[in-house]
């Protein structure tokens, strides 16, 4: 017996890693003409490992105050060697990260993949996506330049637009009335220990869910298979579908490396609270629908701050979109049409005011 | 199979007469338990509010000297916490204005081109008299009271009347 089999035979005598394996040799996957939607959750979890890995190596050189901030992203960027690549990748990966997380979920909406019983599985899938969310605006701020500070800035007031609760939860979130020093620590905090604890516990939940439900097949796939049983095609998760996520796994990293490298991530001028937003200031692309948007609603509606109303729409579409599936069960047999006008709805405008907003001056 | 009383247990009227019941008691322990864990919730919730900001209402700031400006020009400068404006009208007048717009609290400027102020996270304008004029800003801004003293010009909050 060669040593690699004797550990082998050694763990398996005291752990049983056979039957623990068990389920996950008896998961199939549906083989049907939109398989290659069920590759996007997974490329998302890839983005995800690659964040926690070269987050960790960005942590062995950052300084999370004001006052070094800039100056440690400098030299991560300019002296550690192959600091720019790491920097890059963090932050490439983070928008790959987030537009996988978008395709995803659309992709669940259309397939409607989140019925009866996959309904927790869409809602612990939403709330990775606040977090991610959540992982994108604390992030932006660390490096202290001039755009990450006043997108904090409009940020943080956004949440102090909230009716009631809205001023404390901004001086919470801010560590005072202003954005400084303090609201730095605070996001360095949520980015690097509150944030991937909570994501890293949603995966396991999340996963565990998949798991537990398998994949779902669409309405319009599984009917045909009832009627055609001879159609049904499935494939083995390990190795046959688990091989072929490497494999996009494998395109993704080099596509990540082509774009940190020969598109590396701009660090900006250091931020000064005394000064003006520089003109032509937006925010990350994911926030770009919400910008637009709020720059577009008039100061006063009905009585109304224009920004108030904006923000209420925004929480509360968010807030349908999250429970998705039980809406859709409350709205009786027509409830997948109407939601599927719903999901096209939101599809459109976040995409229309986007570009929307990346074209404006 | 044959059960049998452990002998350590009592006659059901002997022990509840006596003692408090089992049950109470546990209620009891594992209330003062969970109670004590939890007063430790309050510190913390404490401890994540900020404390306050001692400069935070600064009544007057320096905000530049006389031959700084031109005519049709303006600066930000750090009144207290907070950014403020100081703008030179082309008549030669100073005037200062909170600098945090009143939308979602960005820092304005003064455009000598359209002779207004502008925020550029939004799109706001504002006149020289910080009068939202157009995009979405809800209010007016801060007008500040500007006192020339020597060289120096001194800006102060308009007193309430």
């Amino acid at each position: 017996m060669d040593a690699a089999a004797r550990v082998q035979t050694w763990i398996d005598e005291r752990f049983n890693v056979g039957e623990l394996l068990a389920p996950l040799r008896e998961k199939t996957v549906p083989v049907h003409r939109y398989s290659q939607w069920y590759f996007l959750g997974g490329l998302t979890l890839f983005l995800f490992a690659v964040q926690l890995c070269s987050g960790v190596l960005l942590l062995l050189y950052y300084r999370p105050s004001a006052s070094e901030a800039y100056e440690s992203v400098q030299n991560i960027t300019n002296h550690v060697q192959f600091g720019w690549l790491v920097r890059s990748l963090h932050s490439w990966s983070a928008n790959l990260m987030v537009f996988c997380a978008f395709a995803h979920m659309f992709s669940v909406a259309f397939a409607r993949a989140y019925r009866k019983p996959r309904e927790l599985t869409w809602v612990t899938g939403m709330f990775l996506l606040f977090l991610v969310l959540g992982f994108g605006f604390s992030g932006y701020l660390l490096p202290w330049n001039t755009r990450a500070y006043f997108a904090t800035k409009v940020g943080t007031e956004v949440a102090g637009q909230v009716p009631v609760v809205g001023h404390s939860m901004m001086v919470l979130l801010r560590g005072g009335e202003d954005v400084s020093g303090a609201t730095l620590t605070r996001f360095f905090a949520l980015h690097v220990a509150i944030l991937p604890a909570l994501a890293i516990g949603m995966v396991m939940l999340h996963l565990l869910l998949v798991q537990k439900f398998g994949t779902s097949v669409p309405v319009s796939v599984g009917n045909d298979w009832e009627r055609n049983p001879h159609r049904r095609k499935e494939m083995k998760f390990f190795p046959n579908f688990f091989l072929r996520e490497l494999i996009g796994w494998y395109i993704a990293l080099g596509l990540l490396i082509t774009l940190a490298a020969f598109f590396p991530w701009e660090l900006g001028t250091k931020a000064d609270p005394f000064s003006p937003a520089p003109p032509g200031i937006k925010p990350e692309w994911y926030f770009l629908a919400q910008f637009q948007t709020l720059k577009l609603i008039p100061a006063k509606v009905f009585h109304m701050d224009g920004e108030v109303l904006g923000i209420l729409g925004f929480g509360l579409g968010g807030a349908l979109w999250l429970g998705l599936p039980f809406i859709e069960a409350l709205l009786g047999p027509r409830g997948a049409r109407y939601v599927r006008v719903g999901a096209v709805f939101v599809l459109t405008y976040l995409a229309g005011m986007s570009v929307v907003g990346y074209m404006a001056r | 199979m044959v059960t049998r009383a452990l002998p350590t247990e009592r006659p059901l009227e002997e022990s509840t007469a006596k003692r408090i019941p089992r049950r109470a008691a546990l209620r009891f322990l594992m209330g003062t338990i969970a109670g004590s864990v939890a007063s430790l919730l309050y510190p913390i919730l404490r401890y994540l509010v900020p404390p306050p900001e001692s400069s935070l209402n600064a009544n007057e700031a320096l905000a530049g000297t006389v031959n700084e400006l031109k005519p049709n020009s303006g600066k930000t400068f750090r009144f207290g916490n907070r950014p403020a404006l100081l703008v030179r009208l082309t008549n030669g007048e100073y005037r200062s204005l909170s600098g945090v717009c009143t939308h979602l609290g960005c820092t304005v400027q003064y455009r000598p081109e359209s002779t207004q102020i502008w925020c550029a996270c939004h799109n706001g304008c504002y006149d020289v008299n910080g009068r939202n004029v157009s995009g979405p800003p809800p209010r007016a801004l801060d007008n500040y009271e500007v006192q020339v003293r020597g060289q120096e010009i001194y800006v102060s909050r308009k007193r309430v009347a």
